[in-house]
């Protein structure tokens, strides 16, 4: 861990502003342009949802970001540094950490394996330790797993920690990525459609939860979302896509009532009638 | 009293087995590979075990030693050149590429040591001799093979099973993206599991040359071919199911012999492949194939 004694609330340099920033970002898949010309700025505890129809490129934008795929035009900096020579593994270091929309859990793992997993980063595993054994490494392990248990009593999870991923109920999965995630020690979270699924009540909770986060972490968080409630309800900018162009960006008010977005969600009534 | 003296043989032909299936199996499992050199590995730690003995004159244990460190070196410097410039490559060329390492190493040690086989002085490795077990008497080589093993495969389950190195290694295995995505250095992960696999190729070779004293250029490829059996009647991708599979392959050979179809023995391990493939294609303890959505 970078440092084990690290509370629950880290203290993060505010100075260090935007997090996020993205300057004409676009991918081809061969001949299609899935996003294009897509810019955004995400300041450090900013709550920022990214709306869209399906197929828009939303999910297209949040593997941009985790450099699953390497853009074809534009830049992402995060934290002010270029992540143009970043891996998947080192844009995790730096400080993005997400979940997925069809959940990506390792199922064969237990709930406390998974978030250890995510903790892997963040401790210094020396190879020899791990083969003789050494104190030093069962100290740092035994931290590893208390920090793992601190993390999973966000959700209240830390009593099924020894449950395999793949058993538990889906709402639950979904909320163990988000702990996996936060294992990570991230300074914005990506959260891909994390009320999918989930009926009002769990929905409900998870608006709660969300704002609980980024209090508590002092991170940002970028999330897709569907339900228009939970993106109206927690986030303070909304950015909305169509065809992998930004149609608009702006307070969840400005959205509602930005004709264009209107527009992309319903159609004009000029070719509802053509 | 032949029959469990037999058994006893099956086990500790079974224990080498598994061994070498445990490198096929975890290779397999992180990184979808069925690694044909493999059995070249317990090929090349026959002929350093063998030098350092006879050319070096080395204590036994500094031999051991040497020849596990050796297979180990080989499987991590062939994986850094030959498969890790193939990560996103096809399955296929990975495949071809691992059977084109298997001849070529093959060729090499023709080339260097000669075809004809050469006798591996045993008893200078491990003590010559019998123990009773109740009435029943049992080389040291047996004794020594399955306790060794059996060693090995515990220390590979602790590992596996406790340490970050074993949590990365199986949550690279299930999903590498999110493995990756979770700051795992898969690089790492799988370089580690070449290492592990030929680890214990290496022990396995030492064991191997014990029971059937010579080296030749070609000992890697029937063995290899047998431990691939036991780790796919295992479940390939399994642990346990290769160290259940290695002991099944064993004992199917000892008692094969033991009913006086000792000529059969590698026509009915092959056999047991078949019908495994025909009525359970994933193993006795293999994952049930997962539904992609």
């Amino acid at each position: 861990m970078r440092d084990p004694k690290i509370p629950l609330i880290p203290e993060r340099d505010h100075n260090k502003s935007p997090v996020l920033e993205c300057v004409g970002l676009g991918i081809d898949f061969g001949g299609l342009t899935a996003v294009d010309d897509f810019n955004i700025t995400i300041s450090p505890t900013e709550i920022c949802g990214l709306i869209g129809p399906n197929g828009a490129g939303k999910t297209t934008i949040f593997n941009l970001l985790t450099k699953v795929y390497n853009p074809t035009r534009g830049s992402i900096f995060l934290e002010g540094k270029n992540t143009k020579r970043y891996n998947t593994k080192d844009v995790n270091k730096e400080g993005i950490a997400r979940t997925f929309q069809n959940i990506r859990l390792f199922k064969n793992l237990t709930v406390l394996e998974n978030v250890l997993v995510g903790l892997h980063n963040e401790m210094d595993y020396r190879l020899f330790g791990s083969i003789f054994r050494l104190p030093s490494y069962w100290r740092s392990e035994r931290i590893a797993r208390e920090r793992a248990l601190e993390l999973l009593s966000i959700f209240n999870m830390q009593d099924i920690a020894e449950h395999k991923a793949g058993s538990l109920p889906y709402g639950s999965q979904r909320r163990l990525e988000i702990v996996r995630a936060l294992a990570t020690n991230p300074s914005i979270l990506l959260l891909d459609e994390p009320a999918a699924g989930m009926n009002p009540a769990e929905t409900e909770s998870l608006m709660e939860h969300i704002g609980q986060i980024r209090d508590t972490f002092q991170i940002a968080i970028f999330l897709i979302e569907h339900d228009m409630q939970l993106v109206m309800g927690v986030c303070e900018g909304v950015a909305v896509l169509n065809y992998g162009k930004l149609i608009a960006k702006g307070t969840p008010s400005e959205i509602q009532r930005d004709p264009r977005v209107i527009e992309a969600y319903l159609g004009t009534g000029g070719q509802a009638d053509a | 009293m032949l029959l469990v003296s037999q058994l006893i043989n099956g086990l500790q032909l079974g224990s080498i087995y598994a061994l070498v299936a445990l490198g096929y199996t975890m290779v397999y499992g992180i990184i979808k590979l069925l690694n044909f050199a493999h059995g070249e590995i317990i090929m090349v730690g026959g002929y350093i075990a063998l030098f350092s003995l006879t050319l070096g004159n080395f204590h036994p244990v500094v031999a051991a030693l040497l020849t596990v460190a050796g297979c180990t070196l080989l499987a991590v410097i062939l994986e850094k050149l030959t498969y890790a410039p193939l990560r996103f490559a096809p399955r296929l060329s990975l495949l071809i590429t691992a059977i084109g390492i298997s001849i070529l190493l093959q060729n090499v040690a023709q080339f260097f040591f000669d075809a004809a086989p050469r006798s591996f002085p045993a008893s200078e490795l491990f003590p010559v001799g019998t123990v009773m077990l109740g009435n029943v008497s049992v080389a040291y080589t047996s004794l020594v093979t399955i306790v060794l093993s059996i060693v090995s495969m515990i220390s590979l389950t602790i590992l596996v099973q406790r340490t970050k190195l074993g949590k990365a290694m199986r949550a690279v295995s299930e999903d590498t993206e999110a493995a990756q995505l979770m700051g795992v250095n898969v690089n790492n992960v799988i370089t580690f599991t070449f290492a592990v696999g030929a680890a214990l190729a290496g022990i396995g070779a030492l064991l191997f040359v014990a029971r059937f004293p010579q080296v030749t250029p070609t000992m890697g490829a029937m063995l290899g071919l047998k431990a691939f059996v036991a780790a796919v009647l295992g479940g390939i991708g399994s642990i346990p199911g290769a160290m259940v599979g290695g002991y099944a392959v064993g004992l199917i050979e000892v008692l094969a012999v033991y009913v006086g179809l000792s000529r059969w023995t590698d026509g009915l391990v092959f056999l047991v492949l078949i019908i495994v493939l025909l009525v359970r294609p994933t193993g006795i303890m293999g994952r049930k194939l997962m539904e992609k959505v």
